[in-house]
């Protein structure tokens, strides 16, 4: 029989093996012979340490009390490997993507890197995992009374030995878990040790279930009648705790901190989870196949009222296998450490990364860029705080007598953990959750898990009696056990029904009432489409970066010593002389890697990430660039503002000046025009008077026409500059309108009157005077003067046998309409353009004026505030004027 | 981002591994259903009315739970060894046609 002393001493050799096999494995990754250690074997074995002191131990106590349901808390993980596709992938690959340290850092990301939400987490996975420590605590003091009782006098009350066990297990956690800040020895060192330690325990409840059935029973088929013929022999299962624990195992799985330490940021590769898939749910099989023959039989052949928690250890004592019963106790406590090494590494890395450090960081007031080691100051966080989660393991071991069976224990802890799947869920899949959501559901969850199921689960007066029985406040349907009326239901299924439920209800609506910060979108969007950003972690790619800042960055972290020797050692393998290596992609890795030991993954990279620069950017870096890049935006818009108004006046400018010099080209045409057309008279005035002045002789009737053609071309100079004084004065916009009132048809008599004077060219002129009743306000000289010229054209240059011009008017939305309208041949489409041009003249032979008629009609229509068009297509010559009737006319004055 | 628009139809090969990945995917709902079914079973009654007990014996429930659960992790082993020879086998060719690769890990 073994003693209690023989059992510390065994205890401690198998501590100090599990230490030796930490370090052989660290010593071997070092030197890169340890590539079996990142195998999916050790991965598959270290996501064993789900199965801890209650399934070892509890599984069988379980089974006594409630027959096969103890299988669904493994059938609930079972179901999540199988369905990795769905789940577990794709938070792996977020996990590895996002550099993710822990759930709470996870979720923190997930919801726009909210520390406040980190911190809610935190809170929530150390109270729902401190029963579970608690669990651990109790079923090692009540394996070390078993020997107790049998062995010496050495009899302890349990809650004493508790304490012993709490203190060990804490320095272990703090000696195994916090030894140095390498992310490396983390890596390596814990997870072979956890491998080895799920090794011992598998074997060792297979050697007591192959020792039960073919031992102490005598092969299979005898086993299963005795499980048949024993208490629990008949199927007995509460339909709703079935599903619900299944549900609820499936969800602690995945949320437990522990589990996502070793599936999720301890995973080297993603390829892992599919040899896991199949590994660790035949793992889940071995464990509990054994389970029922072992309680069947230890119901039949230990005393009554023997604690059938303990008949994994029991029955080999009762058969005097102290060996085997030695290895039972070896597979118990390793099932034990290895749960709190891992789950007080991952709550101590939460609550120092996410609680301690940004108060001390704040308190130190000056962010990362403090100086000084701040190594010691991580180590002593999560040294403190593996102590100070054991020591609330303790208290609530304590606390709750260590009376209450272990499985209720862990279904508590199971229904707190769980309250993270909602937020974690619809972090995942849905890109509307929001971080109020996800706050919400998670206080929802929580208040109603602690007042329906831990409080009342505590039983030790923590809730008044009266709340129990009467509800809070007196109300019926608050009663803890009973919310809402539902009474009847199994503690544990009200609980997780109504929380779970209203935690959901919460988190969607708060989620679909809230609106997200820009940060919250975009890492909504990287996580719920995470296989389209990534294909793997993301590599530093830069080379900018500053060797001597991350050097002193390094020192500040790591200890000056082990920066140094990092960096000498890298600079030796890159050949370079100095002590400073290039900043190579490789070297920022490793080096980001030592850093994430001591600081945590996502810090690590953000430090690097602002030593090294921009060549793998955050998202915050993303949102600084882009209001850089909006300011630039909104200058380079103003500039292109500027820069097109400029090239507008620079176009205004050029068409002025193509203004400019087309002007200046029709002041020389028209200069040479107006000598060419002054010179043609005067060449002949010239001629004739020299004939008269010197030739001898001439007859009288010779000296008359001389003389009458020196006269006229006299007229036609004096004719031609009235003309041009004429338009000269109203083009400079210097002449003086004589308005006056008066009718069309008195304009249009005058006009014909004086153009027809004289003349015998049989020019016919039709007229409506009816029509022409209309009255003007305008100056009617000038009017009558660009009829007047306009009858004469039509005298000048209708070519019809018999010259007909139509004259008719009309009055039409306030413009009143002449046209004058010849039977001639018109003027050619060609020289449309150009009648109202100054000197133009449509055909040489008929030279009667200087050209200047329509361009002075035209002048006048416009100083009229009216117009003077050529028609075409009215079967001769037709001129249009318009000009303004009196009413507008009147108005406009 | 520039991926270009999936295939229509797919040749037999892809054609076949996209099925054993529906495959792997609809596992774990079957797993639920089969494991839902022990809901159906009668709870002992301590009184039975007919003299042929409905009560279904610890030893059956073990059966049936064990095997269904062996059947799941089989299948499970079989389904992702399938899809995994598959991926080695069209890496190549994926990466050529530019084809998301890590959908089929």
């Amino acid at each position: 029989m073994a003693s209690l002393n023989t059992l510390i001493f065994v205890c401690l050799g198998y501590v100090a093996l599990l230490f030796l096999v930490a370090f052989v494995a660290e010593r071997m990754a070092a030197s890169g012979r340890g590539s079996w250690l990142r195998s999916p074997l050790i991965y598959t074995l270290s996501l064993s340490i789900y199965c801890t002191a209650w399934t070892f131990y509890g599984a069988v106590g379980y089974a006594v009390r409630s027959g096969l349901e103890f299988v669904t808390i493994y059938l609930g993980p079972t179901l999540v490997m199988i369905g990795w596709w769905w789940g577990l992938r794709k938070l792996v690959r977020v996990g590895r993507s996002q550099r993710v340290t822990s759930i709470a850092d996870l979720i923190s990301a997930r919801y726009g890197k909210s520390n406040l939400l980190a911190v809610c987490v935190t809170i929530l996975a150390v109270i729902g995992v401190t029963p579970y420590i608690s669990l651990q605590l109790q079923s090692m003091a009540l394996s070390f009374q078993i020997f107790a009782d049998t062995g010496d006098a050495a009899a302890r009350s349990g809650v004493t030995s508790a304490f012993w066990i709490a203190a060990g297990l804490a320095a272990f956690a703090i000696l195994f878990g916090t030894r140095n800040l390498d992310a490396n020895e983390r890596h390596h060192g814990v997870v072979t040790a956890i491998a080895l330690e799920a090794v011992v325990k598998l074997v060792a409840l297979l050697a007591v279930g192959v020792f039960v059935v073919w031992g102490v029973a005598g092969g299979i088929g005898a086993a299963m009648e005795r499980v048949d013929a024993s208490p629990i022999g008949v199927w007995q299962t509460d339909g709703s705790r079935w599903a619900t624990i299944t549900f609820l195992a499936a969800a602690a799985f995945v949320c437990l901190p522990r589990m996502f330490q070793v599936m999720v940021v301890e995973n080297d590769d993603e390829r892992h989870l599919r040899t896991a898939a199949w590994a660790f749910p035949l793992y889940l099989l071995l464990m509990s196949l054994f389970v029922v023959p072992i309680a069947a039989i230890g119901l039949d052949l230990l005393p009554e009222g023997s604690n059938p928690d303990l008949f994994v250890l029991s029955v080999p004592l009762h058969e005097d296998r102290a060996g085997l019963a030695m290895l039972s106790f070896l597979g118990g406590f390793s099932s034990a450490t290895s749960m709190v090494i891992v789950a007080a590494m991952a709550l101590s890395t939460m609550v120092s990364n996410h609680i301690v450090m940004p108060i001390w960081l704040h308190l130190q007031g000056g962010g990362a860029s403090v100086s000084g080691d701040v190594r010691h100051v991580v180590l002593l966080s999560r040294r403190v705080a593996i102590a100070v989660i054991m020591a609330l393991g303790y208290f609530y071991h304590a606390l709750s007598g260590g009376g209450a069976a272990l499985a209720s224990i862990g279904l508590i802890a199971f229904a707190g953990i769980a309250q993270i799947l909602p937020a974690l869920v619809g972090g995942l899949y849905w890109r509307g959750a929001t971080r109020m959501g996800a706050l919400a559901g998670l206080t929802a969850g929580f208040v109603i898990w602690l007042y329906t199921l831990l409080l009342p689960g505590l039983g030790g007066g923590l809730l008044p009696d009266e709340v129990l029985r009467e509800g809070l406040f007196g109300l019926a349907w608050l009663r803890p056990e009973a919310l809402f009326g539902s009474a009847g239901l199994d503690p544990v299924v009200h609980s997780v029904l109504w929380s779970l439920t209203l935690n959901t209800v919460a988190f969607v609506a708060v989620s679909l009432g809230s609106f997200p910060s820009p940060l919250e979108r975009l890492q909504g969007a990287q996580f719920v489409n995470v296989f389209d950003h990534s294909t793997g972690p993301r590599g530093w790619t830069g080379s900018v970066a500053q060797s001597e800042d991350l050097m002193i960055m390094s020192q500040r972290i790591l200890g000056a010593e082990q920066a140094q020797l990092l960096f000498t050692r890298e600079a030796e393998r890159q050949g370079v002389k100095s002590h400073l290596p290039e900043p190579t992609p490789t070297f920022l890795q490793t080096l980001e890697r030592e850093l994430s030991g001591s600081v945590g993954a996502a810090t690590a990279h953000a430090m690097v990430g602002q030593i090294v620069g921009r060549s793998s950017v955050s998202v915050q870096d993303l949102m600084a660039v882009a209001d850089e890049s909006a300011q630039l935006l909104e200058y380079s818009s103003q500039l292109e503002a500027k820069s097109a108004e400029l090239s507008r006046t620079a176009g205004q400018l050029r068409v002025a000046n193509e203004k400019l010099t087309q002007i200046s080209l029709q002041k020389d045409a028209f200069l040479s025009q107006v000598s060419h057309e002054l010179r043609t008279p005067m060449t002949s005035i010239r001629a004739f008077s020299e004939i008269l002045r010197d030739t001898e002789g001439l007859e009288a009737a010779e000296k008359t026409r001389y003389a009458d053609i020196i006269h006229n071309e006299a007229l036609r100079l004096t004719r031609l500059l009235d003309d041009l004084l004429d338009l000269s004065v109203l083009e400079s916009g210097q002449v003086n309108l004589n308005l006056r009132q008066g009718h069309l048809a008195d304009v249009l008599d005058q006009a014909v009157a004086t153009a027809l004077a004289g003349e015998n060219s049989g020019l016919k002129v039709e007229r409506r005077r009816l029509e022409e009743m209309i009255p003007l306000d305008t100056d009617l000289d000038r009017l009558a003067q660009v009829f007047i010229n306009l009858i004469t054209n039509a005298q000048k240059y209708c070519d019809a046998p018999s010259p007909n011009l139509k004259i008719s008017a009309r009055e039409a939305g306030g413009v009143v309409v002449v046209d004058f309208i010849d039977n001639g041949g018109g003027i050619p489409p060609d020289a449309r353009v150009m009648v109202f041009e100054k000197f133009a003249r449509v055909s040489a032979e008929k030279a009667g004026g200087a050209g200047l008629g329509l361009a002075i009609c035209r002048e006048i229509m416009q100083r009229l505030d009216g117009d003077i068009q050529y028609l075409g297509g009215q079967g001769g010559g037709a001129f249009r004027v318009t000009l303004p009737s009196r009413a507008r006319a009147v108005a406009a004055q | 981002m520039s991926r270009q628009p999936p295939p229509v139809f797919l040749e037999r090969q892809s054609y076949r591994r996209r099925r054993i990945r529906d495959a792997a995917r609809l596992l774990p709902v079957l797993g639920v259903l089969l494991l839902a079914v022990p809901l159906l079973w009668p709870s002992a009654d301590p009184a039975p009315r007919d003299a042929v007990s409905n009560d279904v014996s610890m030893s059956a429930a073990m059966v049936y739970v064990f095997s269904t659960w062996a059947f799941l992790i089989a299948a499970t082993a079989v389904l992702g060894a399938l899809v995994s020879r598959w991926v080695r086998e069209s890496a190549t060719e994926d990466a050529e046609r530019g084809e998301d690769t890590d959908r089929l890990v």
